[in-house]
This record gives structure tokens, C-alpha cells and sequence, in this order.
């Protein structure tokens, strides 16, 4: 690679040929300050539309400010980044954006985390200079059960586009109209519900101000805990356990599953659950309906598909429902542990507890946004009384108990309730990419040989590549998997199967980078790859603390078939665990 | 944007594809697929744009992006007769704006309108670089000069159909 030159506030740095000035000056430790600008490293997307001038600098012989972001540098370049013109125009540049901005910071559910406040902050910014009939561009808001939209707020940084173009590869984002009117927005301007839309909140994610922001509950939940008539659970997903902790100053990759249940008492939950319980249950139900997809397919049956996808992402399950029409037959029935909680917590539990079903409250805590959309499909639901009532994201969980008063980082460890808190360390890596598929691996191989697995790691399923295969010998039968994390991933991998390039017997998918690790309801990582990381490690470490490592050994999953389900796939167990798919083509 | 919609027939969709093959699929020939589309339907309704989206493999919402980027290209039908005054800055400051009002107020619209007939369409729009003429008025291909208000009236009466 050619190497350059060039000097950055009087320092000497040597770059590779097509470096930006901007990452030349990170290099040496200058942080030049960025809005528009992103780069997620993991995903190897980089966001740079040169839109909004913050980033500019001086460079030596060139007439206009250069944008750093957007500039590469060039042999023997002099750079300046903090004179007073550079300083100067940022600050203009900002009350500009500022000047059509709404000034709600004390009421704004991003104030604290939102880059356009902490910029104002970092620059100086103490007053903006009003301008006579100045016009405020202004917008309908948009409001679905997973994340909201209040376009008065949009700086046009393009990153939700980015994401939801590049990245997933859903197209629900693009920026329509012009000059003043622009705005990004879905086609024709619909309400997002009516576009492809997935609710995956990767947008919300990247969003650096409160443009977008996810769908509120907390007030319901406080309602519902405050109501004496009503029993109120709870269950957690495997992958807030291990990224809340970052919400009270915790480094990333903290396991705080104890705290969590603690905390979740102290807030009045009458019985604090696992999701991994019905994580567990997901890999009876799905990992029978492989096996005896996989039996037929091995014995010739021609009617039987394959390869069978995983239906834990409901964010993914949009997503097909949407852009594969022509493949609802592929993925597995089963619902995701979320739903098959809520399923058997309004039955089995409700019983057991002697409450009535219309009594008692479920609520989830995810780190996923497209779980709020999914907990209000009309299919989960009896007679109107949804299966899980609320679903919250890790953020509003902190948010909970931030409000009530905890000091978390002092709570004691406390465990999970039962017969719905027992979990393996099959469901933990749930909220991995590669985790599903391998629990289910962990199931199958020893119900499909009958064989105990001599080493539960299935290593060669694990890693954060985006798309990733692998041959599992099942005892002298070879079952390929494929795993995809992203949706555009999961969009080649099925272009792939439709053109019948693979020969996978199962693929696990996941909407977001990651996994659930990633997911846009955790604590805001703003690119970082580092906490990504760490967060995956905690993951397979609780796992590998866990007593017992496979599904089919939790001894709460096998009473409730004994006492309840009969066996994995049963009349039940059909009607109480698995849905069925729906034809969403909107282009 | 209002839009207007139109249920496509075969062969609309045909055209569409015909467009579209004559410009390869190629997504970066967008913007001539949408101009060539717009002249053959006189405007861009939602199921036009769909169909393009479908054949091009490109989002809707980027399709829709680009129409209502550009003033060129409606999402509204025209009149027969579109009427088009310039706003640039000759025909400005000489009473473009007062003969926008006279043809608001003969022909009963707003501006980016259609009467109720379908016979007039009234838009703005910049300098069509006939500046000496100032203020001008186009409808159709015919450019009406130094227009005044009170020829409003006898310019629209001419339209006879």
C-alpha cells in the first residue's frame, strides 16, 4: 500500500494512500468532531455523506474549509484543525443546525445521549442567534408499536438511511422531497407500519439525536405493578444480561444477571422469569421439527423443505413475510422464546398460580424494538388478551430503575423464580449470532444419534464473520448449516437458496449485527465494535458456568411436557408454541 | 406530495419494462427511465413508480426519493393545457407573481392544480431564458410575452376544446 506524508496541527503522520483526513488525525489522537459522519467497523459500513460541515478543517493553499470526514489526504498536505476560521465556521455551522432544531432537550428522550446535545456542549454553543421570521421546518409525527418518528428533530445525517439501505437492506428509508421539505421518510410518505419497515430499530440505533426513539411502555408497566388486581411477571432475554450493566457504568461484557432479578423485585414483579426458560422450550419444539424434516429428507421425501430457517428474530420474520413471500414454508413454526413464554405463562402458570389468564400481566425485557411489534401481532393473542402484554427494551429496564430509586451496582445477587426461571446454557447463546443453531445442535445430534455429545462447544459455528457455514457430523451424517447475522446477510443466503446454490440443511438468522447482543433496545454502542465484543464473550461465558449446557436436560422444560405439553410437536404443543406466516409483499 | 393512483394494465407494464430493458435495468439511469415513463403516462402515479421499483430491484422509497427531488417529474396529472409561469427573477420583478394570482383566480386553482375539467394545469417555474419577454407564460409549447393581467382572461377563453 503507498504510503503518504502530511502534517496535522504540526505533527507528522504517515497514512495510506486514500485515508481521509479525518482518520489520519485519529491516528495521532486528534479527535476532529463529526455529525453526519459514522463508520461501523464490524459491519464494515462507513457513513459519510460530507452533509453537515461539522467536521471541516483548514488545509494549507485551499481556498474553502476542507470536510475532514470526506477529504483524502494528499502528499506533504498541511492541516489545521482548531484556528480560529475552523472554530469559527463549526460554530456557525451548528447554530445553523440548531437554528431548526426544536430546543425540548429538558423533555427529549435521547437528552443525555444524543450527539447534536453533546456537540453544543463540546463546542461552546450559548446561544442561538435568532433570525428574524426565520422558517422551522416542521413534520408529521409517525408513531408504530416499535419506535416513533418526530422528524422535527432529523439533522438529515442519512445514517437510519445508511442502515436500513446498506446494511439491512430493507429500503424503508429514503430522503424524499427537497431543500427545506426534505425529509427522510418511507415511500409516498406512509406511515412506516404500512412500509417495509422491520422494526429491527437499527435506525433508532444510529440515530444521533431524537429523531427516532423507541416506542415508550414504561408508563404501563408502572401502571400495571401499581394495579393490586393484576399479578404481574416478568422475563428477561438472555441478552440483557449482558449489556444493562452498561446503563449504570459497568464495563461492557459485565454479567449483572443476579442484580437484574433483583432489581426486577425490588420494582414489585410478583415472579421474576427467564426468557431462557422458554429459549429452552424453542429448542424442544424447533430442534424436533429439524429432526423430522431432516429424517424425511434423508429417507427420500421429496415434499420436505429445507433448508429449515430460525423464527426467533421476529425483526427477520418481517422480513420474509415481506420480501419472501414465495418461502413461508421454509422457517421453522416455533415462536420465539418470547411468545412461547407468554404462551404457556397464560396457561401452564396461570393455572399453577390460580390466577386468571385476564389477571395476569407478562411483560418482557428485551434488547431488541421489533419485540414490541411482535408481542401486538393479532395471532398472539386470545380473545384480545395478548399473550405478553408488554415488552420493554433494556434501556427503559435502566430507565425503571433509575426511577425507582435503586442503587443497582449495590443490589445482591438474587436467582430467578421457578418453574419458568430455569434455564440452560443452551438458551444463554441465544442472544448470539451462531447461538441458536448451536443449542439446537446440542439437542438434535443427541436426540438424532442418541449418543451423548462428548464436547458441547460446537466451536465452528461461533465468530462474528456476517455470513458463516459449517459441516456438523451427526455421527456419520453430515448436516450443513449456514448462519447469517444482518439482514442483508440474511438477504444473500436466501437469494442464494432460492437460486438453489446451497445445499444447507438449517440457517439460523439474526436481524441484528451480532445478534440480540446488537440489538437496537441495548445500551447505544455508537459503532463501537469493542463493547459488541465483549458483550459476546459474557454471553458463552455464563454459558460455560452453566450446570447444565443442553435444552432437552433443563429439568422444568421436561415436567412441563410431562405434566402439560405431552411431547415436543404434540396438539399442544402446536397450537400453544408454533404460528404459522403471512404473505406481506409491499415492494 | 398528493398522489394519485392508477390501476396498471398489462400493457402499461409492458412499457415500463420496455423502458427499463431499453436502459438495461441500469439503477443509475433512474432519473431518464423516470423521464421517458412520465412522458408516456403525463405523470408518475405510485403504481408507475411500483413498477419501476419492481424491475430495477431498487426500494420504492428510493424511487420516490428521486420524483419528488426533482419539480420535473408529478405525481398529479396535468391539464391538456399546462400552463407554466416564470418566476425567475426578469418575470419577478416585472409581475410574474400578479399574473399567477389572475390565473389562480380565472381558473378557480392553486398553483401544482387541475381543473375540475382536466382542460388547465397551473405550475411555476424558473427562467426559460426568454427574459427580454418578461414576465412569460408558457401553455403547452406556445410562450405568450409581456404578458398583463387583464389578457389573462382572452389567453384562457382561446383554449377552445
Amino acid at each position: 500500500m503507498e504510503k503518504i506524508k502530511l502534517t496535522i496541527d504540526n505533527i507528522e503522520v504517515e497514512v495510506d494512500k486514500g485515508t481521509t483526513i479525518y482518520k489520519a488525525a485519529k491516528q495521532i489522537g486528534i479527535d476532529i468532531p463529526v455529525l453526519c459522519y459514522m463508520n461501523l467497523e464490524h459491519l464494515n459500513i462507513e457513513n459519510r455523506p460530507g452533509g453537515c460541515r461539522i467536521c471541516v478543517v483548514e488545509v494549507e493553499g485551499r481556498r474553502n474549509l476542507a470536510p475532514s470526514c470526506s477529504t483524502e489526504c494528499t502528499p506533504g498536505m498541511v492541516v489545521k484543525t482548531h484556528t480560529i476560521r475552523v472554530l469559527n465556521a463549526r460554530k456557525t455551522v451548528l447554530e445553523l443546525i440548531l437554528s431548526d432544531h426544536p430546543s425540548s432537550c429538558l423533555t427529549c428522550s435521547s437528552s443525555g445521549q444524543c450527539d447534536l446535545q453533546d456537540l453544543a456542549q463540546r463546542l461552546g454553543i450559548r446561544e442561538i442567534h435568532a433570525v428574524e421570521n426565520a422558517m422551522v421546518s416542521t413534520y408529521r409525527k409517525d408513531c408504530s408499536p416499535a419506535l416513533n418518528r418526530d422528524m422535527d428533530k432529523c439533522i438529515m445525517c442519512r445514517k437510519c438511511e445508511t442502515v436500513c439501505n446498506d446494511v439491512q437492506t430493507v429500503g424503508a428509508l429514503s430522503a424524499v422531497n427537497r431543500g427545506f421539505m426534505s425529509v427522510v421518510a418511507t415511500a409516498f410518505e406512509q406511515d412506516l407500519v404500512d412500509s417495509t419497515c422491520t422494526f429491527c430499530g437499527q435506525c433508532v440505533a444510529v440515530c444521533p439525536t431524537g429523531a427516532l426513539t423507541p416506542f415508550d411502555d414504561t408508563n404501563k408497566i408502572i401502571r400495571a405493578l401499581s394495579d393490586p388486581s393484576k399479578t404481574v411477571i416478568v422475563q428477561t432475554a438472555p441478552a440483557v444480561r449482558a449489556a444493562l450493566g452498561e446503563e449504570f457504568g459497568l464495563p461492557a461484557g459485565t454479567l449483572v444477571t443476579g442484580k437484574m432479578v433483583a432489581a426486577l423485585r425490588t420494582l414489585g414483579f410478583d415472579k421474576v422469569f427467564d426468557t431462557d426458560f422458554a429459549a429452552d422450550l424453542t429448542i424442544m419444539e424447533e430442534g424436533t421439527e429439524l429432526l423430522s424434516r431432516l429424517s424425511r429428507f434423508l429417507e427420500g421425501d421429496k415434499s420436505v423443505k429445507l433448508p429449515l430457517l430460525t423464527s426467533c428474530c421476529p425483526a427477520w420474520v418481517n422480513f420474509f413475510e415481506c420480501f419472501y413471500p414465495d418461502m413461508l414454508d421454509i422457517p421453522s413454526t416455533a415462536r420465539s422464546p418470547q411468545q412461547m413464554f407468554g404462551a404457556i405463562a397464560k396457561t401452564y402458570l396461570a393455572d399453577q398460580m390460580k390466577v386468571k389468564r385476564e389477571d395476569l400481566v407478562v411483560v418482557s425485557v428485551m434488547p431488541c424494538l421489533a419485540k414490541k411489534f411482535e408481542c401486538e401481532r393479532e395471532e398472539f393473542a386470545v380473545e384480545g388478551n395478548p399473550d405478553v402484554d408488554f415488552s420493554i427494551s433494556t434501556r427503559e429496564l435502566a430507565g425503571l430503575i433509575k426511577a425507582a430509586n435503586i442503587n443497582f451496582n449495590n443490589l445482591p445477587e438474587e436467582d430467578y423464580d421457578n418453574p419458568m426461571g430455569e434455564s440452560t446454557g443452551a438458551s444463554v447463546i441465544f442472544g448470539v449470532t451462531g447461538g441458536v443453531i448451536e443449542a439446537a445442535c446440542r439437542t438434535a445430534y443427541e436426540l438424532f444419534t442418541g449418543k451423548k455429545l462428548e464436547k458441547i462447544d460446537f466451536e465452528e459455528l461461533r465468530g462474528i464473520e456476517g455470513i458463516r457455514s459449517a459441516t456438523i457430523d451427526f455421527d456419520g451424517t453430515p448436516i450443513n448449516i449456514g448462519i447469517a447475522h444482518t439482514l442483508g446477510n440474511a438477504r444473500k443466503l436466501l437469494d442464494g437458496i432460492r437460486a438453489g446454490m446451497y445445499n444447507f440443511h438449517a440457517i439460523e438468522i439474526m436481524a441484528c449485527p451480532g445478534g440480540c447482543i446488537g440489538g437496537a433496545g441495548q445500551p447505544l454502542h455508537h459503532g463501537d465494535s469493542n463493547i459488541l465484543k465483549a458483550r459476546y464473550e459474557a454471553i458463552y461465558r455464563e454459558d460455560a458456568n452453566k450446570p447444565i449446557r443442553k435444552s432437552h436436560e433443563n429439568p422444568y422444560i421436561v415436567k412441563l411436557y410431562e405434566e402439560f405439553l405431552g411431547e415436543p410437536m404434540s396438539e399442544k404443543a402446536h397450537h400453544l408454541l408454533h404460528t404459522c406466516y403471512f404473505c406481506k409483499e409491499k415492494h | 406530495m398528493s398522489t394519485s393512483t392508477l390501476k396498471l394494465q398489462d400493457s402499461q407494464i409492458k412499457i415500463i419494462n420496455n423502458i427499463c430493458d431499453s436502459f438495461n435495468n441500469n439503477p443509475g439511469e433512474l432519473i431518464s427511465i423516470l423521464h421517458r415513463a412520465q412522458g408516456e403516462f403525463g405523470f408518475l402515479p405510485e403504481e408507475v413508480q411500483r413498477a419501476i421499483s419492481d424491475k430495477l430491484n431498487i426500494s420504492i422509497a428510493k424511487v420516490y426519493g428521486v420524483v419528488s427531488f426533482y419539480s420535473f417529474f408529478t405525481m398529479t396529472p396535468k391539464g391538456r393545457h399546462a400552463i407554466s409561469i416564470c418566476m425567475g427573477t426578469a418575470c419577478y420583478v416585472r409581475g410574474a407573481e400578479k399574473i399567477v394570482d389572475e390565473f389562480k383566480e380565472q381558473l378557480g386553482i392553486d398553483v401544482g392544480g387541475v381543473t375540475e375539467d382536466g382542460k388547465f394545469s397551473l405550475d411555476c417555474l424558473r427562467c426559460v431564458g426568454a427574459c427580454g419577454l418578461a414576465p412569460v407564460v408558457l401553455i403547452g409549447e406556445k410562450v405568450y410575452g409581456r404578458v398583463e393581467t387583464h389578457q389573462v382572461k382572452e389567453i384562457i377563453e382561446s383554449y377552445k376544446d
